[in-house]
Order: structure tokens, then C-alpha cells, then sequence
């Protein structure tokens, strides 16, 4: 991981990384004995979403969409992380309760550094933001958005930025053939 | 980006009470089995009823199957009922009855309601309505719905309070606004 990027109060409140920015490696719990990297990912596409808080209603109905969006960030090949500062308990418990069939992951200690380095913590809460990534097959952030922390941003933007990179690909593709 | 502008116009295509020339339209994705869509049920028909041929109202279905184990078979159940010309009739029905949306249920309701009762079990077996759901829901999506309900006043996501009193304010303004406009 490299430099933190961190305004000098300390707030985090930098904006989210931009589009074009590579983006930062992380290596969070999904689970108790589990980890996950960026990285695992490369390859593929890869949909972050920070949210606030596990149980929250505006964060139940998100997570609840993208359950139900899978089948279609499948056709990208596109891996959906959810990531909060919530523990690794908490997270079980809440994707058990939601039937969600993705990975949740645990941003809990030193808590919120993964948002820091994304530039989406939010003080004085002490959680993140409400904030969606879609990373490259390449590790670069093709598109980010930060949206008002009560407003589900939905998934348009998601599907825009996913369609773009496989846009992308395509004539690369046929070109190797 | 996520403006909430509906990506696919209310047309023929829909499910739609009062006339399609009103000056409002005011769209809902919904979700049989959702609470909060049960309780905008009667802000929709006490909307309908006070605005009369003011209003244009459609009804795309939004099915959150994962955590509504039973509002993907309901949408199917109103779209077997509207290929039987009774959508509205199964619409009421559900919406009543929110509880009950297992498929025994369905069945009493499909023949409460008079249906081929038959054609109507056929089609839920079948799935034959299921790529119809799905395109609702896709629509949605691609428009910025992010929950149910969502409501869209005249292809614009609505995402204030949806209780009577605020809901009638918008779509009279947006009625009286799109009047002027045709005057012009």
C-alpha cells in the first residue's frame, strides 16, 4: 500500500479517489479466519462499495439490490465487495439475516483505514461513507461516486461503468484473435 | 450520474389505470411482499380516487426475491392475471393480502377473482410471465431505483415522503406545470 492520502485535520475528507487513480490494495476479514485482497481479483472486474453501518435501513435496501443484481454483475465476470467498519461477527450475522451472497468485508482495525485510503472515512461518525467503486481488471478505479450517506445510490452507475469496461475489452479481444 | 430519470417511458407495454393523455403520470416500482410498499398501496388508490382523470398510474414490478421469498411468484400471479385481462383485480388482491402470497393462496385468489384457474396455475408452473417480471425489474434498475417503492411523477424519480398529503402537492404542481406547458 502506498501513501495514505489524508487532508491535515485528519477528517479523511479528501472525495473518493478519482477515476484513472490505481487503485490502493487492501487485505480485510470477510470472515473470522478469512481474508480477502484486492488483488485476488485482478483479472476481473471488481464493484467496492462502502456503506455505513451493517442493519442501517437505507444500507438494507442497498446490499439488498445487489443480492439481486448478482446474476447480472455476473455477465461482466464483475466480483461485488460490500466494506464497513463493522466487525467480522457482525458482518456474519447480517449477510446470514439478509440471505446476501457476497462478501461483506470487516474494515475494523485500525478501523476505517481502507476508507481513509479511498478518501471516503467520514468524521465525526467514524464510519464511512456511502461510496461505490468499479475497479478495472487492471487495479484502476474506472469510475467512483460518493452519494448523500441517506440516499441508496442504486445500481445505473454500477452497470454504466461495467458495460463501458467490457466496451473496452472487446476490441482488444478481437484484435488478439 | 444516478439522476433517477426513468430510462424506459410508461407506454402500452404497461399496466396502466386512468388516461394515458393525463397530465400527470405517476409510475411505482413495487414488490408484493414489501411492507413499506403495502402501506403506499392506499396512499396510491386515495391518489387515484382524489385526482380522478388528472392522473395516469402505472405498476412495474420490483421483486426483492432474496429477501421476499414469495414477491417473485406474486408478480408472476398478477402477470398471469393480466394475460387474463385481470391484472388489476390480482393487484388489489395481493396488495390485501401480504401475508398470504404462497401459491395455495394465489390459486384462491385466482378464482375469487373469476379466472381460468387452469391457465393461471399452467402459467406460474411454467414461469411464463418470469422474462416480463424481469424486464421491469432491469428497467428499474437502469433508472435508479434503489428500493421499493420508488415512484417516478412524469419520469422523474420522486424521493420525498410518501404520505398523501406530500405526494398530491407534487403531482398537482407537476399536473398544473405540464397543462401551462400544453397551452403554450
Amino acid at each position: 500500500m502506498s501513501t495514505t492520502p489524508d487532508s491535515p485535520n485528519g477528517s479523511g475528507r479528501t472525495g473518493p479517489l478519482p477515476a484513472g487513480t490505481q487503485a490502493p490494495e487492501f487485505q480485510l476479514s470477510t470472515t473470522p479466519d478469512q481474508r480477502v485482497s484486492l488483488s485476488d481479483f485482478r483479472g476481473r472486474p471488481a464493484i467496492l462499495f462502502f456503506y455505513p453501518a451493517d442493519w442501517s435501513p437505507v444500507c438494507g435496501d442497498q446490499t439488498a439490490l445487489y443480492n439481486e443484481l448478482l446474476p447480472e454483475f455476473r455477465r461482466f465476470h464483475a466480483a461485488l465487495l460490500g466494506v464497513s467498519v463493522d466487525g467480522v461477527w457482525c458482518h456474519l450475522a447480517y449477510a446470514e439475516h439478509r440471505k446476501l451472497h457476497y462478501p461483506l468485508l470487516s474494515d475494523f482495525e485500525p478501523k476505517g483505514q481502507v476508507a481513509r485510503t479511498y478518501g471516503v472515512y467520514r468524521l465525526p461518525d467514524g464510519t464511512s461513507e456511502r461510496a461505490l467503486f468499479v475497479i478495472s481488471s487492471e487495479g484502476v478505479i474506472h469510475w467512483s461516486y460518493l452519494s448523500p450517506i441517506g440516499v441508496n445510490p442504486g445500481a445505473d452507475g454500477i452497470l454504466n461503468a461495467l458495460e463501458e469496461l467490457a466496451a473496452r475489452r472487446e476490441p482488444q479481444l478481437k484484435e488478439k484473435k | 450520474m444516478t439522476h433517477g430519470k426513468l430510462t424506459l417511458p410508461v407506454s402500452g407495454r404497461d399496466h396502466t389505470l386512468g388516461p394515458a393523455n393525463a397530465p400527470a403520470t405517476l409510475l411505482e416500482y413495487g414488490d408484493y411482499e414489501c411492507p413499506h410498499c403495502g402501506a403506499a398501496y392506499p396512499v396510491v388508490e386515495a391518489l387515484r380516487e382524489r385526482l380522478g382523470d388528472i392522473l395516469h398510474f402505472a405498476y412495474r414490478h420490483f421483486p426483492l426475491s432474496q429477501i421476499h421469498p414469495h414477491a417473485l411468484l406474486a408478480a408472476e400471479a398478477a402477470e398471469a392475471a393480466g394475460a387474463q385481462g385481470e391484472f388489476w383485480e390480482m393487484h388489489d388482491a395481493l396488495f390485501t393480502h401480504q401475508d398470504a402470497l404462497d401459491g395455495a393462496h394465489l390459486k384462491l385468489y385466482a378464482a375469487a377473482i373469476g379466472l381460468d384457474t387452469g391457465a393461471f396455475q399452467r402459467d406460474l408452473e411454467t414461469q411464463a410471465h418470469a422474462g416480463r417480471v424481469q424486464e421491469d425489474f432491469m428497467t428499474g434498475v437502469r433508472s435508479g431505483v434503489n428500493g421499493t417503492p420508488t415512484f417516478f411523477i412524469n419520469g422523474l424519480r420522486y424521493d420525498g415522503s410518501r404520505d398523501f398529503v406530500s405526494m398530491y402537492a407534487v403531482i398537482a404542481e407537476v399536473a398544473e406545470a405540464s397543462r401551462r406547458a400544453a397551452v403554450r
